[in-house]
């Protein structure tokens, strides 16, 4: 009886520590969609306001930090050649550095100036840290640094390469680790095993370089979850366990900005932004509306209380109705934008290339910016948010923006 | 008498101690360096890294000896091992083996990237270090090192470049500094500052690029296909014959490249073709049976045969070109090797998309360049003139 009441706390504990929204575990956070739970968020950070630390970083990094406890994580690449990869772990409350190991990469590291090796945001499933770079290298390690596996995809299939480098971010899907390594030559998704790195499966993909991030689109329970995978060809809705494909959408998405799923609905990033109903195994998803005036640049599209947010190449949040994709406002912010935004408490949170944190009160008949704090350096990531706080980096900076 | 027993108990219970832990750490370090491509040894070597990581740092020289032999897979295990036990004796206060760290630093004939690695962690503990070992690190067989020490004499030329009484002696570092310099941001550095000091380096020599090439095209590459066909210089290189091209009977013809870099510019210098494929063969004399990279770059898709096999191919087309884009290694044979080259243009309109062009270099594993047996080496090359150069200028 002990037993098994020790057994369902600890259970409990445990669905806690790994599903609270205080954590943010992989790109646009723990349902790869941008939106926080954070009440807490400043609206305004200066050198003299709301920021808590800033604390150094080696190397490059395009990647944004992840947050697992009271621990937030960062990787960056260094060296001539930007073969050194670097896992770097600080404590959330000082900016303490904990732990940094440090990898040698096994597959290219050529990128486009603007971008690095350490381009891709890591993910987690709580208990552990899987980092990937354009070199195509895997590196999981627990909490306190230690090295749980390492897989080389590149040195595994030589062929699984771009010269503009890689960007794609994996997210967790249950207990399954999804890898977009989509090139021009040999292109391959992965499903990984994260206890053992050893691949549940490997599919073929439309031989075209891809830079866009995989989504998951939540089902019924967790058992349901599905991976989305978005290329130029199709968007296809994978099982996690299997690799099976389940339906497919064959009209093609971007190969930068990556869909994003709200209420069971997918937004794709084609055609502007084409909503999707899913209908399951019984055939494609049901296309409800297509509207080009929603032009996603490079940051991804975020859907967050019924309203459709895209950022265009000229530095403009365009805000459409959910249902139909009418668009309802536009509002020109000071660009241009790599990172995706991110959305708490019904505020926008987006940092332009320079470094400009910019934020925009939603739920009005227009946006409003409320706010702005200038961090001084190149900023290409999504922030994270959690424990009240945002996290962002640059290449040199790793910073924590709070309210004291 | 029993005081005795008790102390030859104790010292037999010990003894063994000792060698049955090194066998130990040996068959982790077995099982660690184990691990294979996609995921094989994975389970068993996590296992072993987690136990070996509970030793002490007197565990840090095997596990270092032990990158002797690995894969770039393996040695990152080994070095997560490495890292998680030094950090931890740091952390808890303990010290880190340093004299035997420099030991292993020094030991060329060690994994370069475990020297290194030790050199990273004797860092922490003995900031003066790197003023001790970098500078005799010209000619190291770690591109890391020779960096370093490529960066010292850097600073130290440009220290008196400007000085004209110190002209002949900024010219003999920069000299010196070229010799470990394999980077081409050094290596751009160094020519640019010997250039305003009038002297001009020979980058093609230098580096190890090949600039006499013959050409024979174009064949057929609309819709991509030609890639995958076999045009008759796949099967037979006779720089007599003549072929039916695309555009009519084809033949080989003999370019030389006078860019720097060895570029050749297919486009400007045969023509623009779109849609088609374009063979360039050349021989490389190599004085001994020796492994060297064959270093490619090319934003247009390629496939590359040394005597003869297929070695590796890419199809990506315009997603730009740089040095050391692509590193092919392979066993030369002794005296005359025959290198194929097949380069692939799409049809893409786009003016970012018409570049048409290759550079190709031989050179060591460490990225110095490998001369072929017919070159005569320049006085950059000549690693003999090394002079007593030490960090922050000349003794």
């Amino acid at each position: 009886m002990k037993v098994q009441f020790f057994s369902r706390f600890f259970a409990a504990v445990c669905c806690v520590s790994l599903f609270t929204g205080a954590d943010w575990l992989q790109f646009r956070g723990n349902n790869a969609n941008g939106i926080s739970e954070e009440t807490s968020l400043p609206v305004s950070w200066s050198d003299s306001e709301n920021i808590a630390w800033k604390s150094p970083l080696p190397g490059r990094g395009l990647s944004g930090p992840i947050v697992v406890g009271d621990k937030v994580f960062v990787t960056s690449s260094s060296g001539f050649e930007q073969d050194r990869l670097h896992v770097l772990c600080f404590d959330t409350a000082s900016g303490d550095k904990m732990w940094e190991r440090q990898f040698w990469a096994t597959g290219r590291t050529m990128c486009h100036p603007k971008m690095c090796v350490a381009t891709p945001t890591p993910a987690s499933d709580g208990k552990r840290i899987f980092a990937f770079y354009s070199s195509n290298d895997v590196i999981c390690l627990d909490l306190e640094g230690n090295l749980l596996w390492f897989r080389g995809l590149t040195h595994d299939f030589p062929n699984v390469s771009n010269s503009l480098g890689m960007a794609s971010s994996p997210v967790v899907v249950g207990d399954t680790l999804i890898v977009q390594t989509e090139n021009d030559a040999d292109s391959f998704s992965h499903g990984i095993d994260v206890r053992t790195g050893i691949s549940r499966w490997k599919m073929s993909r439309p031989q075209v370089a891809n830079w866009s991030s995989p989504t998951i689109l939540r089902g019924k329970t967790s058992a349901d979850d599905l991976a989305l995978l978005q290329s130029s060809e199709d968007l296809i809705a994978v099982d996690p366990k299997s690799g099976e494909v389940i339906w497919s959408y064959d009209d093609g998405g971007s190969r930068i900005p990556s869909s994003t799923v709200f209420d069971g609905k997918v937004f794709v990033p084609t055609n502007g932004i084409t909503a999707l109903q899913p209908i399951g195994s019984s055939g494609p998803p049901k296309v409800l509306w297509q509207e080009n005036r929603l032009s996603a640049s490079t940051p991804s599209p975020l859907v967050f209380n019924d309203h459709v947010y895209t950022v265009n190449r000229a530095g403009v949040v365009v805000c459409a109705d959910v249902k139909d994709g009418k668009v309802q406002w536009q509002l020109r912010l000071k660009g241009p934008f790599t990172g995706t935004p991110i959305v708490a408490a019904n505020r926008l949170y987006l940092f332009n290339e320079k470094g400009l944190g910019q934020v925009v009160q939603l739920g009005g008949e227009k946006g409003e910016i409320v706010g702005e704090g200038d961090l001084g350096e190149t900023i290409l990531c999504s922030p994270a948010a959690a424990q009240g706080a945002l996290f962002v980096r640059s290449d040199g900076h790793l910073w924590k923006i709070a309210e004291k | 008498m029993k005081k005795t027993i008790l102390l030859l108990a104790a010292i037999v219970s010990v003894l063994p101690l000792q060698p049955a832990m090194s066998a130990e750490t040996a068959d982790l370090l077995k099982t660690i360096k184990a691990v294979g491509n996609e995921g094989q040894g994975n389970v068993a070597a996590g296992k072993a890294v987690a136990e070996l990581s509970q030793k002490d740092q007197t565990a840090l020289k095997p596990i270092l000896e032990a990158f002797r032999g690995s894969s770039p897979l393996s040695a990152n295990w080994l070095r997560s091992v490495f890292e998680t036990i030094a950090d931890r004796a740091l952390k808890s206060g303990k010290a880190l083996p340093a004299k035997e760290l420099q030991q292993f630093i020094l030991d060329i004939n060690q994994n370069p990237r475990a020297r290194r690695l030790a050199f990273d962690w004797l860092l922490k503990v003995d900031e003066t270090a790197a003023d001790r070992l970098i500078p005799d690190m010209l000619q190291d067989p770690s591109p890391e090192f020779r960096r370093d020490a490529v960066a010292r004499l850097v600073t130290a030329a440009d220290a008196v470049k400007d000085n004209k009484q110190q002209k002949t002696k900024a010219i003999e570092i920069f000299q010196q500094a070229l010799i470990g310099a394999t980077d081409d941001d050094q290596v751009k550095t160094i020519s640019k500052s010997l250039k305003k000091l009038g002297v001009k380096i020979d980058l093609q020599k230098h580096f190890g690029f090949l600039p006499n090439w013959s050409f024979v095209g174009p064949f057929n590459n609309k819709e991509k296909k030609g890639y995958f066909k076999t045009y008759p210089p796949e099967n037979e290189i006779k720089l007599e014959a003549a072929y039916q091209g695309e555009l009519g009977e084809v033949k080989w013809q003999k370019l030389t490249s006078d860019d720097q870099y060895g570029i050749f510019d297919i486009a400007k210098a045969i023509s623009p073709y779109k849609g088609a494929i374009m063979y360039a063969t050349t021989e490389f004399v190599s004085n001994e049976k020796q492994q060297v990279e064959l270093r490619l770059g090319t934003p247009n898709a390629w496939k590359m045969w040394v005597n003869g096999k297929l070695l590796f191919g890419r199809e990506e087309y315009h997603r730009g070109m740089t040095i050391d884009q692509y590193r092919v290694p392979v066993t030369l044979n002794p005296g005359k090797n025959t290198i194929l080259l097949k380069l692939c243009q799409n049809e893409q309109t786009e003016s970012w998309a018409q570049r048409y062009q290759f550079q190709l270099r031989v050179c060591k594993a460490s990225g110095i360049a490998v001369p072929a047996a017919n070159l005569v080496k320049t006085s950059q090359l000549n690693s003999n003139s090394k002079t007593n150069l030490v960090a922050g200028g000349t003794k």
